[in-house]
C-alpha cells in the first residue's frame, strides 16, 4: 500500500485540526455574542480532542469531548440566561477588562510556551498510532500514583465550587423568600 | 490499523455510514408511524389508516411533503446558526451507529471504547438544540432550549453512573465484549436498578414524555423547534427518532443481552433479529410510557433527578464496586 498518500492525509488532517482549534478560539474571544463564544469554545475544545486522537489516545480524546464539550460548555451555556436579546444594541467593550484579558492570556502563553520549549521532545518510535502507551490502565495508574496530589487538588477545587454554589443559592433563596 | 485506514477498514466505514444513514431514515419513518399507531390504539382509535395498508405509507407521504416545503427564516433570527443547528443535531446521532453491535460480525467498527464514544458524542445534541432554540429569536424556542439544557445536565449524570456500574462489572468499554459476557445471564438480572435508572434517564435525554418539557406543546407551542419548517423541522424529527433507536439499542446491548437469546437459548434465530426485536420492544415501551403518563412539572423533573436518581445511582455504583472487589 502507498504510505505517502496516507501520510499526506494524516498531515492534512493535522493542519485542519489546527485551523479548527485556532478559529474556534478566535470565535470564542472576538464576537460580542455569548452564544457564538460558547460554540467557538466548543469548536476549539473539539479541535483539542482531535490532537489527542492524533497523538494516539482515543480515550483521552473522548474524555476531552465528554468533559469539556459535554459538561463545561453546557455549564457555560447557562450564561445565555444573562445574555441580551438579539435585537438590543451591544455596549462597547470596557478597555480595562480587555487589557486584563490580554495580560492573563500573555501570562498563560508565556508559561505554556516555556514548558513546551523546556521539554525534551522525542520523536515517537514507529507510527503515530500507539494506543497501548495511553491505555485506560496506564492513565488510571498514573493518576492515582504519580499525579495523585494534582488529582486531589483538582477535586478540592470542584468541592469548593460546589460548596460555593450551595451557599450562594441558599443565601439568595433566603433573601428572596 | 494504519495500513487498512484507506483500504478495507476505510471502505467498511464509508459503506457502514451509508447503510446507517439509509437505515436511520427508514427507521424514523417506521417509528413515526408506529408512534401514531400506538398512540391511536391506546386512545381507542385506529390511527392513520388511509395511505397504504393500515397507513404504513402515511409517514412516507408526510416526509415527501416536508421535503417540498419552503424553509422559512424568521425575520430577526440568526441565519447561520439557524441553519447550522438541524445539521449539528444529526451528526452525533450518526456517530452512534459506528459502534452498535447488531450481531457478532455486523458492527461497523468494533472499538474498545465504543460505550464512551456514544456518550461523548451524544452531548453535542444538547448544544445543537440550544443553538437552534436561541437562533430562532423566539421566546418559546429559547425557553425550550434552556429547559433542554438543564434537563440534559441533570439526567446525564445518573445515565452515565448507571452505565458505569456495568463497565465496572465487566472491566470493558467495548460493546461486543459486554454483549459476549451476557451469553447466559443478561445484566438486567444482575443490575436491575441500573437498568431502570438508565431507561428513565434515557427517556429524559431523548426529550420524550413524561420528560418532554423542552417542547411541551401545551405551554411552549413546540419548544426549541417552534420556528423550523420544512426539512429543518424534518431533521430534528429524524434526529429525535434515531436518538430513540440508539438509546434503546445501547440499553439492549448493555442490559438485555444484545444479540444473545434469553438464558443462552437462541431458538435458532439469528442474533441480528434478537437485537432488533429487543430494541424495538424497548422503543415500544418508551412510546407506551409517553401515551400513558402525564408530563411532569419542571421542578418535579429536577428534584427527581437530583434527589432520587443521582443518589440511587451513586449507591448502586458503590455497591457494585464493593461486590466486584469481594468476588
Amino acid at each position: 500500500m502507498d504510505t505517502s498518500g496516507l501520510n499526506f492525509i494524516l498531515q492534512a488532517a493535522f493542519w485542519v485540526t489546527v485551523a479548527l482549534t485556532i478559529s474556534g478560539a478566535a470565535i470564542a474571544v472576538f464576537p460580542r455574542n455569548i452564544l457564538y463564544n460558547v460554540l467557538g469554545l466548543a469548536l476549539a475544545l473539539i479541535g483539542v480532542s482531535g490532537f489527542y486522537l492524533y497523538l494516539g489516545s482515543l480515550f483521552v480524546a473522548l474524555m476531552q469531548l465528554l468533559i469539556y464539550v459535554g459538561a463545561i460548555c453546557i455549564a457555560i451555556v447557562f450564561a445565555i440566561m444573562l445574555s441580551r436579546p438579539l435585537h438590543v444594541d451591544i455596549p462597547p467593550r470596557s478597555a480595562g477588562k480587555v487589557w486584563l484579558g490580554i495580560l492573563a492570556a500573555t501570562v498563560f502563553f508565556i508559561g505554556a510556551a516555556g514548558v513546551a520549549l523546556k521539554t525534551n521532545w522525542q520523536a515517537a518510535a514507529g507510527h503515530v498510532y500507539k494506543a497501548s502507551q495511553w491505555s485506560v490502565q496506564n492513565i488510571g495508574n498514573a493518576l492515582l500514583t504519580r499525579y495523585e496530589l494534582v488529582f486531589e487538588v483538582i477535586s478540592l477545587v470542584l468541592l469548593v465550587a460546589i460548596i460555593g454554589a450551595v451557599i450562594t443559592a441558599g443565601f439568595s433563596r433566603r433573601i428572596s423568600s | 490499523m494504519s495500513e487498512g485506514l484507506l483500504g478495507f477498514e476505510g471502505f467498511r466505514l464509508i459503506l457502514g455510514m451509508v447503510i446507517a444513514l439509509s437505515f436511520a431514515s427508514v427507521n424514523a419513518l417506521f417509528l413515526v408511524w408506529l408512534e401514531r399507531k400506538v398512540s391511536g390504539h391506546i386512545q381507542l382509535r385506529p390511527g392513520p389508516m388511509e395511505v397504504g395498508p393500515h397507513g404504513v405509507l402515511q409517514t412516507a407521504a408526510d416526509a415527501l411533503k416536508l421535503i417540498g416545503k419552503e424553509l422559512i427564516l424568521p425575520l430577526k433570527a440568526d441565519k447561520k446558526l439557524f441553519f447550522l443547528a438541524p445539521v449539528l443535531v444529526f451528526t452525533p446521532v450518526l456517530v452512534g451507529f459506528l459502534v452498535l453491535p447488531f450481531s457478532p460480525g455486523l458492527i461497523i467498527h468494533d472499538m474498545n471504547l465504543g460505550v464512551l464514544l456514544v456518550f461523548a458524542f451524544s452531548t453535542i445534541t444538547v448544544l445543537a438544540i440550544l443553538t437552534g432554540g436561541w437562533a430562532s429569536n423566539n421566546k418559546y424556542a429559547l425557553l425550550g432550549a434552556v429547559r433542554s439544557v438543564a434537563q440534559n445536565v441533570a439526567y446525564e449524570i445518573p445515565l452515565l453512573l448507571a452505565v458505569m456500574s456495568i463497565v465496572l462489572m465487566v472491566h470493558s468499554l467495548s460493546f461486543s465484549h459486554i454483549v459476549v459476557l451476557q451469553k447466559n445471564v443478561w445484566f438486567v438480572f444482575l443490575q436491575p436498578l441500573a437498568c431502570l435508572i438508565y431507561l428513565i434517564a434515557a427517556t429524559a435525554e431523548t426529550n420524550r414524555a413524561p420528560f418532554d418539557i423542552p417542547e411541551a406543546e401545551s405551554e411552549l407551542v413546540a419548544g426549541f423547534h417552534t420556528e423550523y419548517s420544512g426539512m429543518g423541522f424534518g431533521l430534528y424529527f429524524l434526529a429525535e427518532y434515531t436518538n430513540m433507536f440508539i438509546v434503546c439499542a445501547v440499553a439492549t446491548s448493555l442490559f438485555f443481552g444484545g444479540w444473545n437469546g434469553l438464558f443462552g437459548i437462541s431458538l435458532g434465530i439469528p442474533g441480528v433479529f434478537w437485537f432488533l426485536f429487543k430494541t424495538y420492544f424497548l422503543i415500544f415501551v418508551i412510546m407506551w410510557v409517553r401515551w400513558t403518563f402525564p408530563r411532569v412539572r419542571f421542578d418535579q423533573l429536577m428534584n427527581f433527578s437530583w434527589k432520587v436518581m443521582i443518589p440511587l445511582s451513586l449507591v448502586n455504583l458503590v455497591i457494585t464496586a464493593i461486590v466486584v472487589k469481594i468476588i
